[in-house]
């Protein structure tokens, strides 16, 4: 049986290395030979009360800016804005230092890292900047994760016919869990999706039985960002945006799923 | 939504493992909690541990998954014989057509703590024999169980706190209504850790007394661990129960505090209630979060009078079982099954004083009666509120 799900791009935020944001990165995308890697330059996301500014990792900076990017372009009602987070791990150097704590005989436990070690403290802390009680999730399937993300926020825009904020975004781990899970840079991209035929790039999610592997950047530069870093998985997906072309892809943690990306006239 | 059918469904906790036995320990009013330590925790509190967890082997082409979580999910899994339903399923359906959804919050993460106490003392690396991906990552209990029960069809950890194994309903009936799969396992998994024993201490929110859901003096939570798993499938003859609504919302007010008069957590029973296509009078029970803070319950209660009034018996379970955090949602929903299934509204355990202040109709004793609709609350950290509207299957 196929089923095909589809939704409009109604706003995109990009924030990774050497891509300060989505209007920038656009060119960058559609001519990677142009793109050079520069460690992503992160933000204390001005969004946020100063409290909890203060405590924002990397991945809440990374996760806001880009969420703010696509809102923004969307002129999107935040308060009422139903949210899928996706991020392979949460706040990295937040995690390492619990574990580091815990391997000491005090085991003194800070009660806001601890706090701030929940998976979903992204969607806490975005939540609490827009004072929204809409639904939100978040999620994890490893280097999967984008890829889960975008079914699970394409699926729920449909079923509620409401738009849907969808945030990934990863930052690397310092050492020593580096070594065993080495992420490449700090990467973060949103999309405000809708229903509802307008004038956005629409997406639509096909289930087939092939299996063929997830698609490439065309650009060895620009794929090694892509297999370095799990929220960056979404890098063909953004190319295909930013270009004015139609396509179809596989991405990562879609098995048995083809992404067709369609553009209006 | 069309009601979708839970085929099967299974637990392990500190009350027991399998269904039969967490039925028998409500019906005795029996609580698993107990004052125990865990591994070198020096703390002072009650712990709901599930027995028999270190014993699990797992099968050896898994072995890089070996971690208490992993066993714990391995030990639900052979449970009231949950992996051959889900076997019968695949038959059914083909193994791209199910999905995986799990609730965790803390996955492995004791395999991490333990790794960090055998770092290199030269270089600081972990030890050689640490898998990341397969026990640390949130999403390893998800890839573990997909490979035990050789499933390939869309897969998620869901990691919103104590909101997870409750949420993971959702996205399973959300893609088994859109046709994008025919059946889901769902549930949670979460073992017990030193992240969240210390966690909680550090917040003062784990109660060195045993855990007093809606009782006057009631001052924190005790820790447990479980996993529970359901099968949900498009249709079914004899199904379990119904799976009637879910409800989803956040607080936006405070990362470790609900919102004082419970705003988010009301508009989740109501919006599992308009999914349901039900009133607040038709549901019979309710299982509360009820973690048995002072903030958790006080808002708690708020909510269930804003929404139902205060004529609704219900009762939180985490006095028996201990809070189970990512699993508490799947654990919940669980008992609320078994509560439909035999017509069982299982007493809270270990009141002693009521709280004056609070005016739901808390159930101190078990209470028989034919149930036809219950719900069941679970609300994370972060502001993640969940409720599920479960119906009886006849």
């Amino acid at each position: 049986m196929s089923v095909a799900l589809s939704v409009s791009v109604r706003g995109i935020g990009l924030l990774g290395p050497g891509l300060a944001d989505w209007s920038g990165g656009q060119p960058l995308l559609r001519e990677p030979s142009s793109w050079v890697f520069r460690p992503t330059v992160l933000t204390a996301p001005a969004r946020l009360p100063p409290a909890e500014r203060r405590r924002a990792g990397d991945v809440v900076k990374l996760s806001i800016a880009v969420a703010d990017q696509a809102c923004t372009e969307a002129g999107a009602d935040t308060q009422h804005l139903a949210t899928v987070f996706t991020a392979s791990s949460g706040d990295a150097a937040n995690c390492n230092a619990l574990c580091e704590a815990l391997a000491t005989p005090q085991r003194a436990i800070s009660p806001t890292r601890f706090t701030n070690s929940v998976h979903n403290a992204v969607a806490g802390y975005w939540h609490i900047a827009t004072t929204s009680r809409a639904p939100s999730t978040s999620l994890c399937a490893h280097d999967g994760s984008f890829g889960a993300g975008l079914l699970e926020a394409m699926a729920q825009c449909v079923s509620a016919r409401r738009p849907v904020l969808l945030v990934a975004a990863d930052a690397p781990y310092p050492e020593p869990l580096h070594s065993v899970r080495p992420l490449s840079a700090a990467f973060g991209v949103a999309l405000l999706l809708d229903v509802g035929p307008d004038d956005a790039p629409m997406l639509t999610l096909r289930s087939d039985e092939t299996e063929a592997p997830a698609s490439d950047c065309g650009d060895a530069a620009l794929d090694a960002l892509r297999l370095g870093v799990p929220a960056a998985r979404s890098l063909p997906l953004l190319r295909a945006l930013a270009g004015r072309a139609p396509a179809s892809l596989r991405i990562e943690g879609l098995k048995g799923f083809t992404v067709e990306v369609r553009h209006h006239a | 939504m069309k009601p979708l059918a839970v085929t099967d469904h299974t637990l392990a906790s500190a009350l027991g493992v399998g269904r039969a036995a967490t039925l028998a320990a409500l019906r005795d009013g029996r609580s698993g909690l107990a004052r125990k330590t865990f591994e070198t925790a020096a703390l002072d509190t009650w712990i709901g541990e599930v027995e028999g967890v270190d014993a699990q082997a797992l099968p050896p082409a898994l072995a890089d998954f070996d971690c208490r979580n992993n066993r714990l999910a391995w030990l639900g899994l052979q449970a009231d014989g949950f992996a051959a339903s889900v076997a019968r399923a695949r038959a059914r359906f083909g193994p791209r057509r199910i999905g995986v959804f799990l609730g965790t919050s803390t996955s492995g993460i004791l395999q991490t703590e333990l790794a960090y106490r055998r770092r290199d003392p030269a270089t600081g690396a972990l030890p050689a024999d640490f898998r990341y991906a397969q026990t640390h990552n949130t999403y390893s209990v998800v890839d573990f169980t997909r490979r035990v029960l050789d499933l390939e069809g869309p897969s998620c950890a869901v990691s919103t706190a104590c909101s997870s194994s409750a949420k993971v309903f959702g996205h399973a009936a959300r893609l088994i209504e859109l046709g994008v799969i025919d059946a889901a396992v769902v549930g949670g998994v979460d073992s017990l850790c030193l992240t969240t024993l210390y966690g909680f201490n550090s917040l003062e929110l784990l109660s060195d007394d045993i855990c007093r859901p809606w009782d006057a003096q009631r001052h924190g939570l005790s820790l447990g661990e479980a996993a529970a798993f359901a099968l949900l499938e498009r249709d079914a003859d004899t199904p379990q129960a119904w799976l009637r609504g879910v409800g989803e919302s956040s607080d936006g007010f405070h990362m470790s505090s609900p919102h004082p008069q419970g705003a988010g957590a009301a508009e989740a029973m109501q919006a599992a209630l308009a999914q349901a296509g039900v009133a607040p009078g038709e549901i019979d029970y309710l299982n509360l979060h009820g973690t048995a803070t002072p903030n958790n319950d006080s808002a708690e209660d708020l909510a269930v009078c804003t929404v139902f009034g205060d004529r609704l018996p219900c009762s939180s379970t985490k006095g028996a079982t201990g809070h189970t955090l990512g699993a508490a949602g799947g654990v919940e929903a669980a008992i609320a099954m078994l509560a439909l299934q035999h017509g069982l509204m299982p007493g809270g355990l270990n009141r002693r004083t009521p709280d004056a202040a609070l005016r739901s109709r808390y159930l101190d004793a078990n209470v028989e009666a034919r149930l036809r609709l219950v719900a069941s609350n679970s609300f994370g950290f972060g502001g993640s509120n969940a409720c599920l509207v479960f119906g009886a299957a006849a």
